[in-house]
């Protein structure tokens, strides 16, 4: 393997994002923005109870109210849809729009109003007047996995919608065998990305063309085809709008229980029927909370400090509802153990319904709690040998030849080099000085602690662990599409098939089809067609378009070429290695001659007598690629997950007065290897975002249930997003190791940052206060929970003076 | 009721009602849509236009209560069709954004700290974009957006430059 950097013109280059312009000067086109005639505004009636028999809903001073339309109850929209698809093999959790006869969570939609105004569906959803029977619920994760417990749907007979045991290699052995062995439990708190757009949809149905046309500010795989199901009808009715810029998903933007409603209504109503959450309904019941999950590990390990097996036992709290959250359990198996030789695992997945509001995939789709998990190890093994907490990781790493390299759950690592990324960090961050410095803070009077967090993003989003966890589901296929058209007069048009939430996917396909043709990257026009026009797409999840986007946009190029090469070998009556394709334009170097772009494009178009004979005429190329190494469904437990494993070594440097108990970053250093890097800009800017998210989770971001299943955080005043006062600057430090499996040596760099930046928190905050013989298991860690911490331990240590 | 607003030099009429806020009539009855609704409570932002030149939140102010100010939005920023205002142009250089959804109240806000001074710290910087939250880029690229525009802003010989330089 090559580290030897690839000859592009355009790809790794500091080019501009063509989609900025558009931005910065308020022209992005999102789903409230779009303005459609006659259409009707809907406001949720939400149930106050967290656990609730609906005894009757009585809508008549609702529909007194003029420009009130019609109250729409979940016992009528469930008779003519069908349920929400479930990702687990779990019929008896129905999941529809609206609650059918029992609300499960504080703020679930029980009844939706449609009035001409969105401030007259309000004020209408307040007279909706709907008798409820309070009935028993259940907050706790582990309360709920308890047999006997009171199950959220009685239909399933209990709480747990997966417990599955996975043991890769001997485990028993290893343990039986080790020289030490530890167990800790940490736990990940429920928090999630919380885009600053909240989730909207209109839907339109017009009866005489018999089309449901859709705009929203959607990011998930297959929603054409889910909305067609639930609403039973062919999925070539529905047209989604992909031309929608959506402001921020990082896996959230999900709304189709959202979609299915006003689809109904656009139905029932005859009128185009638009919903955009308000703040409230999003925090509430938007179904966008993320994993919120408990750890339970055990490490069997030398005194040397190398890890030779791993227990964790995962319980993840999915809320009220199934959907597709219990398959971040199932993600994570594709890392399980990290950038570690650990050589067998036992991993226990288990997800439990609650009465929270419903789960659904966020950033890194469970990576992110797992890597916390992991390094929390590391740091207790380095404590447990007095080791330090570098070197262990260093003994632990997997090393730069033993790649690719098969974990024990089935994945073969593409390739790596932990250890170079680790010394170029700590010489980038002066890390002796940086120890210098925390010794200086604490002897100045503060606490002070250094965190470091090594971690792995797969990437090139499949769906394999969905087989694995459901084995009714034999889903291997995970597709991305380009396709290019040159017109006749030259001009190159390219289409993706997926909206973008500011991945910059039109930059990405422009760029590399710009390199393999060698034109301007700036004069390809990059288009969406609706999803009724377009080839298939996964959507942007899994950190997969770089990869896979990039790839087919790489392979139709190519097609292109491989045309234009055909065309014009055919004039010069040479064969095609006889030719050289440059600049657009081919080159006969025997006789001298070239055709240019004009003339191939000329000949395409108008000249079909010149073509090479059973040629079809015009320029255009489609390519559907399937995702790399995704040839295999599990196998005995094991399953190739993603192809491709971009690495990232976090350093953190931290300050907390012990009065206020406020952390303050002083420095933080990331390295960064995702492989080839296609805009420097972006992948930049995925991994200062994704460090931001990382430390929203690490310190201030929960969504909190108080004891009555009351959500407690559900205005921004409450749930916490880190301001620019709390994001330090963040330096990175580049690395290249180039993927195999992929057109250019790209990996994944979309949730990059937010990988390791939780854990690199926690162990900084945990080594400042480890003076104190405290330390904190869970995330976040609250300025609070430091302070009262802080303030005990004192108090305490004063006393055993 | 009929209220009359001054926005990006134009005078424009509106009948909304009394609750009706400045953000939602600027969206919806002037279809100006480049302030965004992200909150509604006054935390993120997204919402924020120019009154008499100083940032404000038009989620937390009615549409009857801006009538006499003179309100600039993210539309009025652009010099003219596809030309870019030295800020918005620095955004686009460091990619200062990702979705682009606080990206008109982001630039408001800059704005109004460039109109100050053309010589900020970074920390003038950060307190200047405080109150506009990003989910994307964790600010870093925003900053230096910033502190890009000062540079060229300083440099040009545009009469704001000189009017600074004179001080």
């Amino acid at each position: 393997m090559s580290t030897a950097p690839l000859k592009t013109r355009f790809v790794s280059a500091n080019r501009r994002v063509r989609e900025d312009r558009r931005f910065v000067t308020g022209r992005g086109r999102y789903v409230a923005d779009v303005a459609i005639a006659d259409a009707l505004h809907v406001a949720l009636v939400p149930s106050p109870h967290p656990a609730a028999r609906i005894v009757s809903i009585d809508a008549s001073a609702a529909l007194a109210m003029p420009g009130v339309h019609y109250v729409l109850t979940g016992e009528e929209l469930a008779a003519a849809t069908e349920p929400l698809m479930n990702g687990l093999d779990t019929p008896k959790v129905l999941r529809y729009p609206l609650a059918v006869g029992q609300a499960r969570y504080a703020g679930e939609w029980v009844a939706a109003v449609a009035a001409d105004t969105r401030a007259l569906a309000e004020d209408a959803a307040e007279r909706v007047r709907v008798v409820y029977e309070p009935l028993p619920f259940v907050i706790d994760p582990e309360e709920a996995f308890k047999p006997g417990s009171t199950p959220v749907h009685t239909a399933h007979g209990s709480n747990v919608l997966l417990n599955k045991t996975f043991v890769w290699g001997d485990v028993d052995k290893h343990f039986a065998e080790a020289e030490r062995t530890l167990s800790y439990r940490v736990t990940w708190g429920r928090s999630s990305t919380v885009p600053i757009e909240t989730f909207g949809v209109i839907a339109s149905w017009d009866p005489w063309r018999e089309i449901l046309d859709v705009w929203a500010s959607i990011q998930m795989p297959k929603y054409p085809e889910q909305i067609a199901r639930s609403l039973r009808i062919p999925a070539n009715q529905v047209r989604v709008d992909q031309d929608v810029d959506v402001g921020g998903a990082y896996g959230v933007k999900r709304g189709i229980k959202h979609t299915i409603l006003v689809g109904h209504l656009s139905r029932l109503l005859g009128r185009p029927v638009r919903l955009i959450e308000d703040r409230l309904e999003n925090m509430r019941a938007g179904d966008a909370q993320g994993p919120e999950r408990i750890f339970d590990v055990d490490l069997a390990f030398g005194n040397d400090g190398v890890i030779k097996s791993m227990k964790i036992r995962a319980l993840d709290n999915a809320g009220a509802y199934a959907g597709r959250a219990p398959f971040q359990l199932g993600k994570p198996i594709g890392a399980i153990v990290g950038p570690y030789h650990i050589e067998s695992v036992k991993y226990v997945a288990q997800s439990v319904t609650t009465n929270k509001a419903a789960e659904e995939a966020v950033k890194g789709f469970g990576q992110s709690p797992t890597n916390y998990a992991i390094e929390s190890g590391i740091e207790k093994v380095a404590q447990a040998t007095g080791l330090d907490r570098i070197e262990v990781r260093r003994r632990n790493f997997i090393r730069k030849e033993q790649f690719p390299y098969l974990i024990p759950s089935g994945t073969r690592y593409d390739s790596g080099d932990y250890h170079t990324v680790v010394d170029k960090v700590l010489a980038a961050a002066d890390y002796p000085a940086l120890v210098k410095e925390r010794d200086r803070l604490r002897a100045s009077g503060l606490l002070a602690g250094i965190g470091l967090a090594a971690c792995l993003e797969p990437s090139g989003g499949n769906s394999a662990f969905e087989p694995l966890l459901n084995e009714k589901n034999k889903t291997s296929t995970w597709m991305e599409s380009c396709r290019i058209n040159v017109d006749g007069t030259g001009c190159t048009i390219a289409t993706i098939h997926t909206l973008s939430s500011g991945q910059g996917h039109e930059t990405l396909a422009a760029t590399v089809i710009g390199e393999v043709l060698e034109i301007n990257p700036d004069l390809i026009r990059v288009t969406r067609p609706d999803s009724l026009s377009s080839l298939p797409s996964n959507a942007p999840v899994g950190s997969r378009m770089a990869i896979m986007l990039g790839g087919a946009a790489f392979h139709a190029a190519q097609k292109l070429k491989a045309k234009l090469i055909a065309i014009a070998a055919h004039q010069f009556g040479a064969t095609e290695d006889a030719v050289s394709y440059s600049a657009g334009g081919v080159s006969h170097a025997a006789t001298g001659k070239r055709l240019d772009w004009s003339d191939l494009v000329n000949i395409a178009h108008r000249n079909f007598h010149l073509l090479p004979k059973g040629m079809e005429p015009g320029l255009e190329v489609t390519h559907v690629m399937q995702v790399p190494t995704g040839t295999k469904l599990p196998e005995n437990g094991r399953v190739q997950m993603y192809p491709c494993h971009s690495f990232e070594f976090h350093v953190v440097l931290i300050a907390i007065d012990p009065i206020l108990g406020k952390p303050e970053i002083r420095r933080y250093v990331v390295g960064h290897d995702c492989g080839t890097v296609i805009n420097p800009h972006i992948v930049k800017g995925m991994t200062l975002g994704g460090i931001a998210h990382g430390i929203g989770a690490a310190l201030f971001e929960e969504f909190v249930y108080d004891e009555q299943g009351q959500m407690t955080t559900q205005s921004l005043m409450d749930y916490l997003l880190p301001s620019s006062h709390e994001v330090p600057k963040v330096e990175i430090v580049h690395h290249c190791t180039p993927s195999p499996h992929t057109v250019f040596g790209q990996k994944g760099a979309g949730e990059s940052g937010y990988m390791g930046a939780p854990a690199a928190m926690s162990g900084a905050i945990n080594d400042a206060v480890a003076p104190l013989g405290i330390s904190f298991a869970k995330l976040p860690i609250r300025v609070s929970a430091i302070g009262d911490a802080v303030a005990s331990a004192q108090v305490s240590n004063e006393k055993k003076a | 009721m009929k209220v009359e607003l001054r926005v990006n030099g134009q005078t424009r009429t509106a009948d909304v009602e009394p609750r009706k806020t400045l953000l939602d009539t600027l969206r919806e009855d002037l279809r100006l849509t480049g302030a965004h609704v992200g909150c509604e409570h006054g935390v993120c932002g997204a919402c924020t236009v120019l009154l008499d030149g100083e940032a404000a939140r038009s989620c937390l102010i009615f549409a009857v209560q801006a009538d006499g100010y003179d309100i600039t939005t993210i539309e009025g920023l652009a010099p003219s069709p596809g030309e870019l205002s030295v800020l918005q142009d620095a955004f686009c250089e460091t990619h200062g954004l990702q979705c682009g959804y606080c990206t008109p109240g982001m630039i408001l806000s800059a704005h109004t700290l460039l109109q100050r001074t053309l010589t900020p710290s970074r920390e003038d910087i950060l307190e200047a974009i405080s109150g506009n939250i990003c989910r994307c880029t964790g600010y870093g690229q925003i900053v230096e957006a910033v502190e890009v525009a000062a540079e060229r802003l300083r440099q040009s010989n545009a009469p704001r430059a000189a009017q600074e330089a004179a001080k």
